[in-house]
């Protein structure tokens, strides 16, 4: 398969819709957009089963290669492995669910989808790239449509959020500039992510630029204690915004930590995995006790995300085959769930006016779909067996198990005991939201989901029902490709 | 005589426009508005004729010296002021002495011709006093303005200051090595004490014209006062040249002294960023906004040449093409807006995307191309400005100028804010923008996205030679 039709879509998509004269040709062309992303991203998906089950076990599939700055050795090098595919899968679901549920976007609409649509393509972008010169211009290419979808379209203190996220997100690259160029200087002039991962990189050099490059990418997935961006910006951003965020842009972090920092620098990585380790294990916990304070809708899941996205960062620093794959999955079920999650505050929001849990009650009664949304994606967030926040903890959990010592241990317990907390939270806001009676009068007259909110609903739970029950395939889709990095780590 | 011809072809042009303007003046004269399309026109085959028949080789006695990569550099300043042409239209058409201001910003940019190819002092320093006398009467264009005068003021002492230097400088290193030509010099460059000296008053002097912390005081005031086509010539066109000769002396003249070249530009390239940014978080007046985001500029330049290689000229003059694009394009959208409504402050442009959007994404492109975010141009300039420097492994180096990229973009985003974001009562009326304008700013634009992703113009500048 072409993995260039995967930024042409978008980009396309994007171009048209700048050039379209209403609001409904704007709609339908980013949905139109969206189902085509989706659909290559299914294609992609079996033409890369297609490949392995015949036997192709090249490292990277699908590679491209075109010279872009020949003489500075930067290429368009594309090519995918299983993780990417799964990044891919998880990018067309938001884009596309996020594209429904702002369906109803009176401001400014053709440029907000534009945006949209903007921060799709570096996605892709970003997830294809084995060039670290292309795959850092996709990853600063999300920064300004992030930026101006908070600030034109947010709520509460957007402007003051944009910035902190903007600014934030900036002085991440700038470290991951530091290292990459660090990097193409010491590996003989190459941003190739595979001539790299082929070259012995000296280890003081490796010690030196691994903080660099994985506290860069740690930023853009909230690493404790660089998350402070993320309460803020998820709560201020529209719904579109916050489900792309939390579901696609902290993945771009997640993904750059491991593939770029953890596979490149082996050494760096085993010297510096106890300070992950401590650092993700206080996210998790820390994450979970701040939204047990919270009392916004938005805020509860931001600093619940701070929580989860903890569990992949603990994956990381493990360094074993069983928890990256564990933290590959919780970047996959975390993306799916807190995408929906939003999605359904914005819903719950349109028609209450209000996030703050105090002020609701009862909602089962008038909206019984969006309630019963709420319910499911608050049962994975707290990692209820048979949806897909339960698989990828666990296995990420089993794999922390596998490292025998006493510091390991004492981690791996402090991080499960953030389930107890986390079932205090989630039971906590959707009883006193969707349970009990109606607390204000003109809550009666709420009506439920709408067609493109039930769809984009439907399609992200398909999604969590998908991996929570038939963990399967994302996990023949992901092992491979673990293996891969720990190969690397354990020096063979 | 023939090689006269086709080396010299650059500044002959100019030359001949510059005549053609004089007798026009001295005989019947024209309307502003036919002349400004015939020198638009002029500067446009003038920049295209740029493109042919350049060669390698020197005249007068190794005076005067050419290559395929200087004429680049020299079309690209014909590119800034055609630009400036026609994105200052409204201005030029109002302007009381067209055709002195056109002879003067052309001689101006005869003399930068003449700089960028000298190739021994003497050359060298009359043809900086060429390229830096008629700007200064071309700052005081706005005669009824005092702050235009005042401007014109500051600028012609400070020249006159940093020529006085240079000359002390020039006359120190001619005792030192008994001769002027710079290849000459080279050979006989041993690091002495005097040598030291006049090194140091040489660069002081390209300091004064780079605005290089600590001799940047001059530029925000002459900026604000001047005519806005003035100081985008300025902080395009000047700024670009004297960054060219400046890579020049340092890689030719100054090569046995590089050791110490080297650390000086590292403690002026992070002084430069550091302060044109924090002074820039705190202007209100988009003029001197530029200003000091012009001199941060400047410090991510000198970031380039400290490398010292190959590397270090391609990405420099590469950054100006895109700089050229970037800063016109912002130049040109502030003197759209301040010629139809007289406003120049920031708080002004609140609300702007609602009554001129167009405006408002072309300002917001070119911020963001300074501001070095992708996709634009800006992003590919500034990256390879930071991986010349970093070729000497000095990381934190590289880490101190991309933390300036933070505080840059924040008060870039201090812009962006407020047009797209900010409420505002009576923002700036809809604004029925000159077609000739809107071409250049649709060009500046263009650039702006496109050359980063033409990744040939970069390979084409790395060829040359």
């Amino acid at each position: 398969m072409n993995l260039l039709l995967l930024i042409g879509a978008p980009l396309l998509t994007a171009v048209a819709v700048l050039f379209s004269r209403n609001k409904q040709q704007v709609k339908w062309i980013s949905l139109l957009g969206s189902i085509i992303q989706v659909i290559l991203a299914f294609v992609l998906l079996f033409a890369f089963r297609q490949e392995r089950a015949e036997n192709n076990t090249a490292q990277m599939l699908f590679e491209q290669n075109y010279k872009l700055f020949d003489s500075l050795n930067i290429n368009f090098h594309f090519g995918v492995d299983g993780i990417s595919v799964a990044m891919i899968l998880l990018t067309s679901l938001v884009v596309i669910a996020g594209a429904l549920v702002s369906w109803n976007i009176e401001k400014m609409t053709k440029e907000f989808y534009f945006l949209l649509l903007l921060l799709g393509l570096g996605a892709y972008g970003f997830f294809i790239s084995l060039d670290l010169f292309i795959l850092f211009f996709f990853l600063e290419i999300s920064v300004i449509p992030k930026y101006l979808l908070i600030g034109i379209w947010g709520s509460g203190k957007k402007e003051y959020s944009a910035n902190k996220l903007a600014l934030m997100l900036m002085g991440g690259s700038a470290l991951i500039l530091v290292g990459m160029l660090g990097l193409y200087f010491t590996a003989g002039h190459s941003f190739d992510i595979l001539a790299l991962s082929k070259t012995d990189i000296p280890v003081n050099i490796q010690n030196l630029l691994f903080p660099l490059l994985f506290v860069g990418f740690g930023v853009f997935t909230a690493l404790f204690p660089l998350h402070t961006w993320v309460p803020d910006g998820h709560s201020s951003a529209p719904t579109a915004g916050s489900m792309f965020l939390a579901g696609i842009s902290m993945k771009l972090g997640g993904y750059g930590c491991l593939r770029v920092a953890t596979y490149l620098l082996p050494e760096g990585a085993k010297e510096y995995a106890n300070i992950i380790i401590i650092l993700s294990a206080i996210a998790i916990l820390y994450g979970a006790f701040a939204t047990m304070m919270q009392k916004d809708l938005k805020y509860i899941n931001a600093y619940s995300s701070v929580s989860h996205v903890g569990f992949s960062l603990l994956g990381i620093g493990m360094l074993t085959q069983t928890a990256i794959t564990g933290a590959l999955m919780q970047m996959v079920s975390h993306g799916l769930m807190t995408a929906l999650f939003f999605a359904v505050i914005g819903m719950v929001y349109d028609r209450t006016h209000t996030r703050m849990v105090g002020e609701m009650g009862g909602l089962m009664k008038v909206m019984p779909f969006i309630s019963t949304v709420f319910f499911i994606v608050g049962l994975c967030s707290l990692g209820l067996p048979g949806f897909s926040g339960f698989v990828a903890e666990m296995t990420v959990f089993m794999g922390s198990w596998e490292n025998a010592d006493a510091f390991h241990r004492i981690a791996t317990i402090a991080a499960a005991m953030s389930i107890v907390v986390t079932a205090v939270y989630i039971l906590r806001a959707t009883g006193q939201t969707m349970m009990g009676p109606i607390k204000t009068e003109s809550h009666l007259q709420l009506k439920d989901a709408a067609w493109n909110e039930k769809l984009a609903a439907i399609i992200l739970v398909a999604g969590i029902l998908a991996i929570g029950i038939a963990p399967g395939w994302l996990n023949d889709l992901l092992r491979p490709a673990a293996e891969e990095i720990m190969n690397r780590i354990a020096g063979k | 005589m023939n090689e006269f011809f086709t080396l010299m072809k650059s500044e002959l042009a100019v030359t001949a426009i510059i005549f053609l303007l004089l007798f026009i003046k001295i005989g019947k004269g024209m309307k502003n508005e036919s002349l400004l399309s015939l020198v638009q026109v002029l500067l446009l085959l003038n920049f295209i004729a740029g493109f042919f028949f350049n060669k390698t080789g020197n005249l007068f006695g190794d005076m005067f010296y050419t290559t395929p990569l200087i004429a680049f550099q020299k079309n690209i300043l014909n590119l800034a002021v055609y630009l400036i042409s026609l994105l200052c239209s409204d201005w030029f058409k109002k302007t009381g002495h067209l055709p002195e201001f056109f002879m003067l910003m052309l001689s101006a940019l005869l003399g930068m011709f003449l700089m960028i190819s000298s190739s021994n002092l003497l050359i060298f320093y009359l043809s900086l006093e060429l390229a830096t006398i008629p700007v200064a009467a071309m700052a005081n264009f706005d005669l009824e303005k005092k702050r235009s005068s005042e401007g014109a003021m500051k600028m012609i002492l400070s020249s006159a200051f940093s020529s006085g230097i240079l000359l002390f400088g020039i006359s120190l290193l001619y005792g030192a090595t008994g001769t002027i030509s710079f290849p000459e010099i080279t050979a006989q460059l041993d690091g002495s004490s005097v040598q030291i000296l006049a090194f140091i008053f040489i660069v002081t002097a390209f300091a004064f014209k780079l605005s290089i912390v600590p001799f940047h005081l001059w530029t925000a005031d002459v900026y604000e006062g001047s005519p806005m086509a003035v100081t985008s010539f300025l902080s395009v066109v000047s700024k670009g040249s004297v960054a060219f000769i400046f890579i020049t002396v340092l890689y030719k003249m100054f090569q046995p002294m590089q050791d110490m070249w080297y650390t000086l530009l590292v403690i002026l390239a992070i002084a430069t960023m550091v302060t044109g940014n924090l002074f820039a978080l705190r202007q209100q007046n988009i003029k001197r906004f530029l200003a000091f985001s012009s001199i941060a500029q400047v410090g991510f330049i000198l970031v380039g040449i400290s490398s010292n290689d190959y590397m270090g000229i391609t990405a420099v003059v590469y950054f100006v093409l895109i700089y050229v694009f970037s800063n016109l394009a912002a130049f040109g959208v502030a003197a759209v807006i301040a010629e139809h409504t007289g406003k120049e402050n920031i708080d002004d442009y609140k609300g702007l995307y609602k009554t001129n959007p167009f405006l408002s994404w072309i300002l917001a492109l070119a911020l963001f191309s300074l501001a070095g975010v992708p996709p634009t141009a800006g992003f590919f300039g500034k990256l390879f400005l930071l991986t010349a420097g970093g070729a000497k492994a000095a990381y934190w180096f590289i880490l101190v100028a991309a933390l300036n990229m933070i505080i840059s973009l924040y008060y870039y985003l201090r812009v962006v804010r407020a047009m797209f974001m900010d409420k505002n009562d009576n923002p700036v009326e809809p604004i029925k923008v000159n077609p000739v304008v809107k071409l250049a700013l649709v060009i500046c634009g263009a650039g702006i996205i496109m050359i980063g992703l033409l990744s040939w113009i970069f390979e084409y500048i790395k060829t040359l030679h």
